[in-house]
């Protein structure tokens, strides 16, 4: 099935993520690709709770992603694949086969203007979502499965 | 309406937390136990701050609905450096009642008695084919 969804989030698991896109697409495992995360086992405990024990959860930097993915992505159960910003999936992209990215949170912070209830961009992300567009993936934005897909040409 | 810092924290996905605080109030008329936080549209860092200044402000248990998420993630995080705040994930009216009405006692204890009142009130009947 391999990975069915690439997220950015910067909430990476929660509920919207567990329980609304997860359960109706059945998944088998969640890769959260962080550095910060994968640099702690304090952290990975924290988001470890918030999943259920059939799933199975990855914790990977960016280099590690990168060498894991094609693995991941020949796991016979559907999975997501988190970041929670849009470097790191930007990173990732550039050494795997990324061909579509969802953009489910991105949440208000300084020099972030909104573009969606839930997605809120900096000039330099902006340009990071052209530039990642631009090498074929398809960018859009959608908070739960039931929600409207806004296409990236839309949102900027 | 009283000026007293609430001592619980209710915190949950879209109109949870509201929803259960105005019910606790419509109940036994307290208005001043809980204080109601949404995380929708909080980035994780800002529900973390929010919850942070109820605690400051001496909060003793936070109630969240989900196990795991980001309402349960952020209080875990706060309670790194309060070490004496207490989660109660899986909230339910029935848990928030004997918080707010129930003898007044250490967080611990107001946790595991809300906690026992919550899971007992859940029950199933009916459904005969």
């Amino acid at each position: 099935m391999a990975i069915v969804l690439h997220r950015i989030d910067d909430r990476l698991i929660h509920g919207q993520v567990v329980v609304g896109w997860g359960r109706p697409m059945g998944v088998g495992f969640i890769a959260l690709v962080d550095d910060t995360v994968a640099a702690s086992e304090w952290e990975q405990e924290l988001y470890r709770m918030g999943v259920p024990p059939e799933v199975t959860l990855h914790f990977a930097d960016v280099s590690t992603a990168q060498r894991e993915h094609a693995a991941w992505e020949s796991d016979p159960r559907p999975g997501i694949l988190l970041t929670a910003d849009i470097d790191t999936m930007a990173r990732l992209a550039t050494a795997t086969r990324v061909t579509e990215v969802n953009l489910g949170g991105i949440h208000h912070a300084p020099g972030r203007t909104q573009r969606l209830r839930y997605v809120f961009l900096s000039p330099d992300e902006e340009q990071a979502l052209r530039t990642l567009a631009a090498t074929g993936v398809r960018i859009s934005a959608k908070d739960v499965p039931g929600g409207k897909p806004v296409e990236l040409e839309d949102l900027l | 309406m009283s000026n007293r810092a609430p001592r619980g924290i209710i915190v949950g996905h879209g109109e949870f937390a509201a929803g259960l605080a105005s019910a606790v109030q419509q109940i036994c008329g307290l208005a001043d136990v809980f204080a109601a936080v949404s995380n929708r549209d909080h980035p994780a860092g800002e529900l973390e701050r929010i919850l942070r200044e109820y605690a400051d402000n001496g909060a003793e248990i936070i109630f969240t609905d989900l196990p795991g998420g980001s309402a349960a993630n952020a209080a875990r995080r706060v309670m790194r450096d309060h070490p004496k705040l207490v989660l109660v994930t899986g909230a339910n009216l029935a848990a928030l009642l004997e918080f707010a009405l129930g003898e007044r006692c250490g967080p611990a204890t107001a946790a595991r008695t809300a906690v026992e009142k919550g899971r007992s009130a859940m029950d199933s009947s009916g459904g005969e084919s």
